[in-house]
């Protein structure tokens, strides 16, 4: 079990949390940032993709531009929400940068601004991870700098990332924008959100399942941000179902080689119907069972050669609310994936 | 009574008869509101369906539902090409697709007893805009635009392009099967977008953007200038251009510029290409087939899209539920299953305890499934809806589809 303090990411203060679709990565974002959360911290939980995933993980109201608490830690901490807006964060920004005013409603008006949150290709991400990096460089007193321990207005900032198909573009900034803005503004912006995601700030992790085509996705997407010279920091397997038979048991039950009499004498002894469909569909399903644990066996040796720590969460019957995430938040804590 | 959580998928259609399952396995018909059935088979077999949309939010089977009908409906005779924006590796070599060569390619292996035919193609997004770059303009122009940053930013990079592509070879292959008679049905995925609505709205942005009051104004300012009552109108534009160039810096400003005013003269408005492409999608002969898993988030994501297409007047066909839990001995249901296997574990029977185990958390995944398509249904109680029951494993040939195009007629 890897220990907090040794991990490449001890020092981070960015977690960006990414995977495939469908893999839970709010989930997992909403769990990690309550885990840093933990012992009097506030964490600011960012989405950028406008799908209000966070607010309804903690069961809020819709978030916006405007950080709102949306719940306490253990131990007097909180997990601040904010779901960005690329059109707000532009206007955000020229109101700091430039002090514009009326420009900004004016630019609203020409369509200026959906050209730059939309159509101006990479402005839009520049605009996103913009409005982390300010909220990564905000001090307790409101100005700006970079971070120091204690004095800033975030202990730590969890990024519910694009998926794992867009992630490296996304964070790619700089090149993205290498191309249209050699100099600039928006150069100037990409270039220190580069800086920011390189310097030991920031580590970001992917979420799988063991299936197929996340656990494909996930190498892909670890091969893409290495050579990006992004920092890598864990895969997290999510929705781990525990094997309910013994290795033994589940080998025998793959190959439908199982004590027939056996079971149909267990049912009848605690008043279950003994029929065939029943020990028919019990085998079968138990059979299915067997599959399906060799296979996720399989999956996650190809994770484990992905030579990164690896997190485990429980699949959650009942789905997930907000117990479920605090439950998922100390199991991170638990295996150490934060101090 | 029917115990709670007790479904086999495929089985819904109240007036079925009880019959053996694939596996030979037998099963209960489950009573339940007459929700319409989603008919895969009558869809595909209506000469009248020239287009199948496949949308739905990332992750939930899309491109694989779209690759199995396309061999469902090959093999019942259709002649049919299949675009896929982004398949994963292993269902892409399922087609037989290794490159990236943004052309239809035949699949081979596939039955052709009933005279069909198969294509499959990969989009490649920035392929294809050079190609209408090209095929609308004049060499040396072409040439300008290609060599343009901003022009390789946007065909490149821009989110919204993709949408815009992937419609733009929708028309495109349209227009090739409507003149040479190449294919009879058309089935398209759609991009992984952020959500699955932007597919939509995506071509109109970027057409209303590149024939916008905004563009021209970038790339003509001074035509504005001799009318007096522009005065204001003049200030603002002053206004803008000013903080753009300061915002953007300068360099980018003009090739932005260049690159509009080489389009400008080039198409006849982006605008009506991409209302084109709308009134394609709302024709009679397409048919939208939204795709979900059966998990909160997706099934949110498909109710959005299912009420988004009825706003529209888009011609929906139904929803397809992919990765349904089944459930092998729905005769026992779960609460019982768990209290006999804590009995049988104390007795020391622990086989057979696991084996109640493993059946009461199958039963409880299939009846929470059930809940949320349930809310589904009722939420949407005239969309024809079908369950595809889950896989052990992923698909990776031709085999694989044909079982997933078989589970989706219902069969």
């Amino acid at each position: 079990m890897p220990d907090a303090s040794s991990l490449p990411w001890a020092r981070a203060r960015l977690h960006i949390v990414t995977g495939k679709g469908g893999t839970g990565k709010t989930t997992v974002a909403a769990a990690l940032a309550l885990a840093l959360a933990s012992g009097g911290k506030r964490v600011l939980l960012v989405e950028v993709e406008g799908r209000q995933g966070i607010s309804q993980t903690f069961d809020v109201g819709p978030l916006s531009i405007a950080e709102t608490r949306i719940a306490y830690a253990p131990g007097g901490g909180e997990v601040v929400g904010l779901s960005v807006d690329a059109k707000a964060a532009l206007l955000e920004y020229l109101q700091i940068f430039y002090k514009l005013g009326r420009a900004g409603g004016v630019l609203e008006r020409f369509g200026a601004i959906d050209f730059a949150t939309t159509i101006a290709p990479g402005v839009r991400d520049v605009l996103l991870i913009g409005k982390v990096y300010e909220a990564n460089r905000r001090r307790k007193d409101g100005r700006r700098s970079d971070p120091v321990e204690g004095d800033m207005a975030y202990d730590a900032i969890v990024l519910d990332a694009p998926p794992t198909g867009r992630v490296v573009r996304f964070l790619s900034v700089n090149e993205e924008v290498a191309d249209l803005a050699r100099v600039g503004p928006i150069r100037g912006q990409a270039d220190s959100i580069t800086d920011m995601l390189r310097s030991g700030q920031s580590v970001v992790h992917v979420v799988t399942l063991l299936e197929d085509m996340p656990v494909q996705e996930t190498a892909d997407a670890v091969a893409q941000l290495r050579e990006a010279r992004m920092p890598v920091g864990a895969v997290v397997v999510n929705q781990v179902r525990a094997p309910i038979l013994p290795a033994g048991q589940l080998r025998s039950a793959a190959r439908g080689r199982v004590d027939r009499d056996g079971i149909r004498s267990g049912l009848g002894s605690v008043g279950l119907a003994t029929t065939d469909a029943v020990v028919d569909g019990l085998v079968a399903e138990a059979r299915d069972h067997a599959r399906r644990v060799a296979l996720e066996t399989e999956l996650r040796s190809s994770v484990d050669q992905l030579g990164m720590p690896i997190f485990s969460l429980p699949a959650l019957t009942d789905g997930v609310d907000v117990a479920a995430v605090r439950q998922l938040a100390d199991l991170l804590t638990d295996q150490g994936m934060v101090r | 009574m029917t115990p709670p959580g007790v479904r086999q998928p495929g089985t819904s259609r109240p007036a079925r008869p009880a019959r053996p399952a694939r596996s030979g396995r037998p099963v209960t018909p489950v009573k339940r509101a007459a929700a319409p059935r989603l008919d895969i088979d009558a869809l595909l077999a209506d000469r009248a369906t020239r287009v199948i949309v496949c949308c739905g939010s990332g992750g939930v089977g899309k491109t694989t539902t779209a690759a199995a009908l396309g061999v469902r409906a090959a093999e019942q005779g259709r002649k049919v090409v299949v675009l896929t924006i982004d398949p994963a590796r292993r269902l892409a070599q399922s087609l037989g697709l290794t490159e990236l060569d943004n052309q239809p390619r035949p699949v081979a292996g596939l039955d052709p007893a009933g005279g069909g035919t198969l294509d499959a193609m990969m989009l490649d997004m920035k392929r294809t805009f050079d190609d209408v770059v090209l095929a609308h303009s004049t060499p040396e122009k072409a040439e300008q635009i290609l060599a343009n940053p901003f022009y390789q930013a946007v065909s490149s990079s821009f989110a919204g392009t993709q949408e815009y592509m992937a419609m733009e070879k929708l028309g495109q292959l349209r227009a090739q099967s409507d003149a040479e008679g190449t294919w009879d049905l058309i089935i398209v995925d759609t991009p992984p977008s952020r959500s699955a609505l932007d597919f939509l709205d995506a071509p109109a942005r970027l057409g209303s953007f590149l024939d916008g009051r905004f563009l021209r104004l970038l790339t003509a300012p001074a035509k504005a200038g001799g009318r007096a009552y522009l005065k204001v109108f003049n200030a603002g534009v002053n206004l803008v251009s000013s903080t753009m160039s300061k915002v953007l810096g300068g360099d980018m400003l003009r090739d932005v510029q260049t690159f509009v005013g080489a389009l400008d003269t080039m198409f006849g408005g982006f605008r009506e290409r991409a209302d084109l492409t709308y009134a394609l999608l709302g024709q009679k002969s397409t048919a939208f087939v939204v795709v979900a898993a059966p998990e909160r988030d997706a099934l949110r994501e498909a109710s959005y899209f299912v009420d988004r297409l009825g706003a529209d007047g888009m011609p929906l066909s139904g929803l397809v539920v992919n990765r349904v839990q089944g459930v092998a001995a729905p005769g026992l249901n779960a609460g019982r299953a768990r209290a006999a296997a804590e009995q049988l574990t104390e007795a020391g029977d622990t086989f057979t305890a696991a084996l109640l185990t493993v059946h009461a958390g199958v039963a409880e995944a299939a009846a929470r499934q059930r809940n949320l398509t349930d809310r589904f249904r009722a939420g949407h109680p005239s969309t024809p809806v079908v369950e595809v029951p889950a896989l052990a494993e992923d698909v990776h040939d031709l085999a694989g589809l044909r079982a997933v195009g078989a589970s989706l007629a219902g069969a």
